[in-house]
């Protein structure tokens, strides 16, 4: 009895001894990615929805048993957050606590640029890697970092594919008005607008901006010049969806209404027939139509989900709600980490910085590439606006169109209906 | 430049009407319990969710569901009142003060979870009225409208009703007032209600034209302080001249200079009405 016991467990240690090393090739490793979360305050709209987006990637990465080194090495991701109250100061001071008291290994920025700014500062001092998504101000990545990578693309491209559209159906076309709120964002924005719209020979007679949390337009609206061809600008989704309900109740003659950021989300549909006609950039839409074929066609690597898969999955954890592009970004800001920690096969932030430099991929969100010049680190270079425009299904309710590019359009692009 | 002042400053002045309802709330309970209400803000949003889930969940008309969301209200001031109120109404201007502050953020914080602060919006449209080269939109000038039938009936509830004199009374001196019979809890805790209600529906009026928050009462409850001491703390009827004032600033700042102005020509006016008339421009009552 006695030699049999020793038998089982000499077994036993020997089995142990063998297993061991697969066991811990299987998930030897994990990473804690820190960010905060606006779960209260005036971004808690787009911030929930990002968050969801970035779990969802932290779910399904973990589920397929982590990210994949080259060794063989499995990299399970934890996740550490705060919420930042929509507030600044806030931002980095728990940014500071995640990354000198939580050990956060790498950073995703909160939403909105003028957090994300806050944000970058603490993750280039404290030597970690951060992905910005739900930021698109340019000026971040004017600062010299080297850290920090952008998911959106940058705001100095954002409405100037409108003005295209604008030209597209009325050549004519000679001025348009510009009202925008008055944060990093948006006047990054329609700086870059007017730029541009000079540069094409228009005229501007009206760029003036509004406070944060403005919630009357009418002095506004009321100042807008006669002869005006198209009104853009707006900020984030409470004003924006408020100056487009004020524009269409003072039956303003202008041919074309775009304004950033509420026109892609689904409850923008509320304002009913003032939403009809209005034009709006998002940096991705459900019904997008990249796919592994046409980045094959281009001779560029696919990676991570299809869009039709990102969707099922989306659906199946948090049901009835629509994914937005700030979801999208969420999920997309989790692949750019992803595909820097298996491309760098390491952890070492020196190492994922130069595969990140690198990267170059489709994937569902769109192509992903950064630039590395010294003046814009981190700025994203190749992924592309969609602008999509409301308008009435056949039961006379709104629907919203992808309608620019014409790459990525379902239908074209029309003028508001002049009274 | 004619059209644009005219256009703004009729747009102001129709806003004005609701801002001096809010105002008026704040107001009367100042003047009547000597109470500055921080929760003031916070029940305007409530008024404001209160007209919005009878329009989507019972597709009940805003403008019928304002009596319901007033009625409401009036049951709601009479709770903090019981609750929050009552036992440190002899304490001082900071306890009460401190009472209605928790109020205000015990609100705001259920709001937040119930409602989350994402922006709701009551897809209701009268249309406009077009006058001339002038656009004034429907839902404003009802709200303008109910505004000063709310204030005409409030006037005549204070000074031709029995309950109305007992508020005045006691407002004037409490302990005379008891001294007469009348139970100043009874009248506290009615003023407390009425103001509480009259915030509810400025709320739910200004809900038909803006979409808001749970947070979005914060701005509306600093506009009523500035507006108080235009018209005169304590006086309902200088409450929606100062809101006439206002909204008229308001519309009409911007079109001479950028909007970000606006609330330095404000709170110019109100230091400035503080150091040369306290007492507010129609004077405190």
């Amino acid at each position: 009895m006695k030699t049999f016991m020793s038998f089982v467990v000499a077994l036993g240690l020997a089995g142990a001894i063998i297993l061991q090393p697969l066991g811990a090739a299987a998930a030897d490793k994990s990473i804690l990615i820190g960010f905060t979360a606006s779960q209260t305050g005036k971004l808690n709209v787009e911030a929930t929805r990002q968050i969801n987006g970035l779990n969802l990637w932290v779910e399904q990465v973990n589920q397929a048993g982590g990210i994949k080194l080259p060794d063989g090495t499995h990299v399970k991701v934890q996740t550490k957050y705060y919420d930042d109250e929509s507030n600044k100061e806030r931002v980095q001071e728990l940014y500071t606590r995640l990354i000198s008291s939580d050990k956060a290994d790498f950073l995703i920025s909160p939403y909105s640029s003028g957090l994300a700014d806050a944000a970058a500062v603490m993750a280039q001092q404290y030597n970690k890697i951060m992905i910005t998504t739900g930021a698109s101000s340019d000026s971040i990545f004017k600062k010299g970092y080297t850290l920090v990578y952008m998911t959106y693309t940058p705001a100095s491209r954002y409405l100037t594919g409108a003005l295209d559209v604008l030209l597209k159906l009325d050549p004519a076309a000679k001025k348009i008005a510009i009202i925008h709120e008055n944060d990093k964002f948006s006047t990054d924005v329609v700086t870059a607008l007017k730029k541009y719209a000079e540069d094409k020979g228009m005229e501007v007679p009206m760029f003036e901006g509004y406070d944060s949390g403005a919630t009357d337009f009418a002095p506004f609206i009321n100042k807008i010049p006669k002869g005006v061809d198209g009104v853009m600008g707006g900020g984030h989704f409470a004003d924006t969806t408020t100056f487009a309900r004020q524009f269409y109740e003072k039956k303003v003659p202008a041919k074309m209404l775009a304004l950033l950021v509420a026109p892609p989300e689904p409850k923008f549909a509320e304002l009913g027939d003032a939403c009809i006609g209005v034009i709006g950039p998002s940096q991705w839409e459900p019904f997008a139509t990249y796919s592994p074929e046409a980045a094959k066609a281009e001779k560029v690597e696919w990676f991570g989900p299809t869009v039709q898969d990102f969707l099922k999955l989306y659906s199946a954890k948090y049901g009835k709600e629509e994914p937005s592009y700030h979801s999208a970004g969420g999920y997309a800001a989790g692949l750019i980490l992803q595909k820097g920690i298996e491309a760098a096969g390491s952890l070492d932030t020196d190492k994922v910085q130069a595969a990140i430099d690198k990267e170059d991929m489709y994937t569902f969100y769109g192509r992903i590439k950064f630039n590395t010049t010294p003046n814009l680190h981190g700025l994203q270079d190749g992924h592309e606006m969609i602008y999509i425009q409301w308008r009435k299904d056949k039961q006379g309710k709104p629907e919203k169109i992808a309608v620019w590019p014409a790459s990525a359009a379902s239908a074209a692009p029309v003028l508001r209906k002049v009274e | 430049m004619f059209a644009h002042l005219s256009a703004s400053l009729v747009d102001g002045l129709l806003i004005g009407f609701v801002y001096g309802i809010a105002a008026m709330g704040l107001s009367l309970i100042w003047g009547v319990m000597r109470v500055i209400n921080l929760a003031h803000g916070a029940t305007m949003a409530l008024g404001m969710f209160c007209i919005y889930g009878l329009f989507t969940k019972l597709g009940i008309n805003p403008y019928l569901g304002v009596p319901l969301a007033a009625l409401l209200a009036l049951l709601f001031g009479f709770l903090i009142y019981g609750v929050a109120l009552h036992r440190v109404m002899q304490s001082g201007y900071l306890y009460t003060l401190l009472a209605t502050f928790a109020v205000n953020m015990i609100i705001i914080g259920v709001g937040t979870t119930l409602f989350t602060t994402s922006p709701r919006n009551v897809d209701f449209s009268l249309g406009s009225l077009q006058m001339g080269s002038e656009i004034l939109l429907g839902t404003r000038l009802v709200a303008a409208v109910a505004s000063v039938v709310i204030t005409v009936a409030l006037y005549l509830f204070l000074y031709f009703t029995r309950t109305g004199k007992a508020i005045r009374a006691v407002s004037n001196n409490r302990a005379a007032a008891e001294l007469m019979g009348i139970s100043s809890t009874q009248v506290l805790a009615l003023s407390f209600g009425l103001g509480t209600m009259l915030a509810a529906v400025a709320g739910g009026l200004t809900a038909t034209f803006f979409p808001f928050t749970i947070l979005s009462g914060g701005a509306y409850q600093l506009k009523s302080f500035v507006i108080c001491v235009l018209g005169g703390l304590g006086n309902p009827l200088g409450a929606l001249f100062g809101g006439l004032i206002l909204g008229a600033l308001e519309g009409i700042v911007p079109v001479f200079m950028p909007v970000s102005w606006v609330p330095v020509v404000e709170f110019g006016l109100f230091v400035l009405v503080l150091v040369v008339r306290p007492t507010g421009l129609m004077g405190a009552k």
